[in-house]
């Protein structure tokens, strides 16, 4: 079974009564436990892919299926559950709940799930030690640096056990050595955990590690090198 | 989402906002603390008179000539002492009838003066109205019989012209005209702005010498029982009517009264709440805007939570219960300070204040709705927020 599915994917927005067509047909299948990266320029609809893929939003014609299930078929409540079980979210600015504690922002994922408190707890610092940061726990993001606020969101995403952890320019604020440590602990969990890892950056470097890059631009898959 | 989680999440973000909710809160305290205070002053108003006019006596009916209404000028009396033992006659116990005769005297005793109510009576003052004597005796029948220049003083009456001295067997001087003070009565205090206190009772035959009239200003029964209150002063008004038929007579019964100014004041009441109710109204305007604020602010954490599983009802739910524990802890709190106003203003101030369970209830209650009605507008508006969008807010 693959992780993502898609054929003739296309999605297009009205802005000020002009039609803007982000994606014009992609056709794309992501296996599982794969190393991916989605590159290319600014406005090249790869981060409406993201989008896609991570059942923020429905496309406006094509097929996706996540995880084997037809995301059409889907009403948003079931969407947001299946956000929940199957992917988890890196995002560029970490997206942390500030005045929370790491552990509780790692926790939250199973908040919606309705998991119970001393199991979210549990699980949350199992992720939290597997990011390195078992002595941040109690911490705020305030009181963290952005390598470690990013690790944070990483143990996030990984604590509901995602098929998929989608990552949106996840180095795209750190710096070089930062950048260095959060791609090596993806790269270890797509190793070790078979989790599959979709990175979407305009960085070359960044993806070079990854095992297969997908090129868009102007709204299709220019090229697919693996 | 378990419900205790959304009531915890709901908490939290009130605590991290803590002088924002606060605030927002004040409106509600505000509202509700006067709801309570304004009807705890209402009802206790309403029971200080209601108290004021049972002291009267129970059982009273007044007769007066003339029509009970509002609108009408006051009657001037065709009564007189003949109608007086025409109604006696009537009532069939004569002595449950007394008269009045009234009108405001100078009374003198060597230096002292005091302006009161003279009142002409009888010996059956007691026997309808509460009057406890406090020394000497009640006026007699011999006294009316025989015209006495003889007075029973109110306490205030006595203190001013005495001081402390027993004024039985003593002499005072009513518009120029010797009486001797036989008897005291005890402080009754004030009925509807009228000192009872102030008054010098003195036989009516006396009276109507004293004011060179005929006529009696108002007849009083006391009736045997609550049960034949209203029968017999209909009975007293239709052997008048039949008496005089040109004229108009009314029996005033302490329900009647009772009934009139409770509905009178129960009105204002109301009208105090509900003046209260606006400002608990504006309060939930203030819970509304600042939701809707909250809102705006939070549009990248309700992408996130809506990214990371958050469904549209996680969402709305956690809003709605954040507008609903601003307004009801905002309640709890007014509440608290509302009895706590009014136990003050009763311990310090004249003004009687009573404080009323409905009230409490009501202003927790519309507190509580006032929270879910105007939080439904933001949490729907959070709840529907387009993930994409809300995470790429600023």
């Amino acid at each position: 079974m693959s992780a993502f599915e898609a054929a003739g994917l296309t999605r297009s927005y009205q802005l000020e009564g002009v039609t803007v067509d982000a994606l014009r047909g992609v056709d794309l299948t992501i296996g599982d436990g794969e190393f991916a990266a989605i590159v290319g320029p600014s406005g090249s609809g790869k981060s409406t892919l993201m989008h896609l893929l991570g059942c923020l939003d429905r496309p406006t014609s094509g097929v996706l299926r996540v995880g084997g299930v037809d995301v059409s078929t889907l009403d948003d409540t079931q969407l947001a559950e299946l956000r929940n079980r199957m992917i988890g979210f890196v995002f560029q600015s970490f997206h942390l709940l500030a005045r929370t504690s790491a552990l509780d922002n790692v926790a939250l994922p199973l908040v919606y799930r309705g998991v119970a408190k001393a199991d979210r707890r549990k699980r949350a610092r199992a992720a939290l030690e597997a990011v390195g940061l078992a002595h941040r726990l109690d911490h705020r993001p305030s009181q963290m640096s952005g390598g470690e606020q990013q690790r944070v969101a990483i143990a996030r995403a990984l604590v509901g056990d995602p098929q998929v952890v989608l990552a949106d320019e996840p180095t795209g604020n750190l710096d070089t050595r930062n950048g260095e440590e959060v791609m090596g602990l993806l790269e270890r969990l797509n190793a070790d955990q078979g989790v599959a890892i979709v990175l979407v950056t305009h960085e070359a470097e960044v993806a070079n590690r990854a095992r297969r890059q997908i090129h868009v631009r102007d709204g299709l898959i220019e090229r697919d090198v693996a | 989402m378990r419900t205790a989680e959304a009531f915890r999440m709901a908490l939290e973000a009130l605590r991290v906002n803590r002088l924002r909710s606060a605030l927002t809160m004040l409106g509600v305290i505000i509202g509700v603390s006067a709801v309570v205070i304004l009807v705890a002053i209402g009802t206790g108003a309403k029971d200080a008179i209601e108290d004021e006019i049972s002291g009267l006596g129970s059982n009273i009916i007044l007769v007066v000539p003339g029509q009970l209404n509002f609108q009408a000028a006051p009657t001037q009396s065709r009564l007189d002492l003949s109608d007086v033992n025409y109604v006696r006659r009537v009532v069939g116990d004569p002595s449950r009838v007394t008269v009045s005769v009234q009108s405001g005297e100078n009374i003198r005793v060597g230096r002292n003066e005091a302006f009161v109510t003279v009142v002409g009576t009888d010996e059956n003052i007691p026997n309808v109205f509460e009057r406890p004597l406090k020394r000497g005796r009640y006026l007699t029948e011999t006294d009316v019989d025989t015209r006495r220049r003889v007075a029973v003083l109110g306490s205030e009456v006595s203190q001013q012209l005495f001081g402390d001295l027993d004024p039985v067997g003593r002499q005072a001087t009513i518009a120029g005209v010797r009486f001797r003070v036989v008897g005291v009565y005890e402080k009754v205090g004030a009925t509807f702005g009228v000192a009872r206190d102030r008054e010098t009772h003195i036989p009516v035959t006396t009276a109507q010498r004293l004011l060179g009239v005929q006529r009696v200003n108002g007849i009083a029964i006391g009736a045997s029982g609550p049960d034949v209150i209203d029968s017999l002063g209909q009975k007293v008004v239709d052997a008048l009517t039949s008496r005089y038929p040109d004229e108009k007579f009314s029996a005033v019964t302490q329900t009647q009264l009772l009934g009139t100014i409770g509905t009178v004041l129960g009105m204002l009441t109301g009208v105090l709440a509900a003046i209260a109710g606006i400002s608990l109204l504006v309060g939930g305007v203030g819970v509304s805007n600042i939701m809707l604020v909250s809102v705006r602010e939070r549009t990248k954490e309700i992408g996130l939570r809506k990214a990371l599983g958050a469904r549209q009802r996680d969402v709305l739910g956690q809003f709605l219960i954040e507008a609903v524990l601003l307004t009801t802890i905002g309640g709890t709190i007014g509440i608290a300070l509302g009895i706590g106003g009014s136990l003050l203003i009763e311990a310090l101030s004249p003004v009687p204040a009573s404080i009323t369970l409905w009230s409490i209830l009501l202003a927790f209650g519309v507190s509580a709705v006032v929270g879910v009605f105007f939080g439904v507008a933001p949490a729907r508006r959070a709840g529907r927020l387009d993930p994409v969008v809300a995470l790429r807010a600023e």
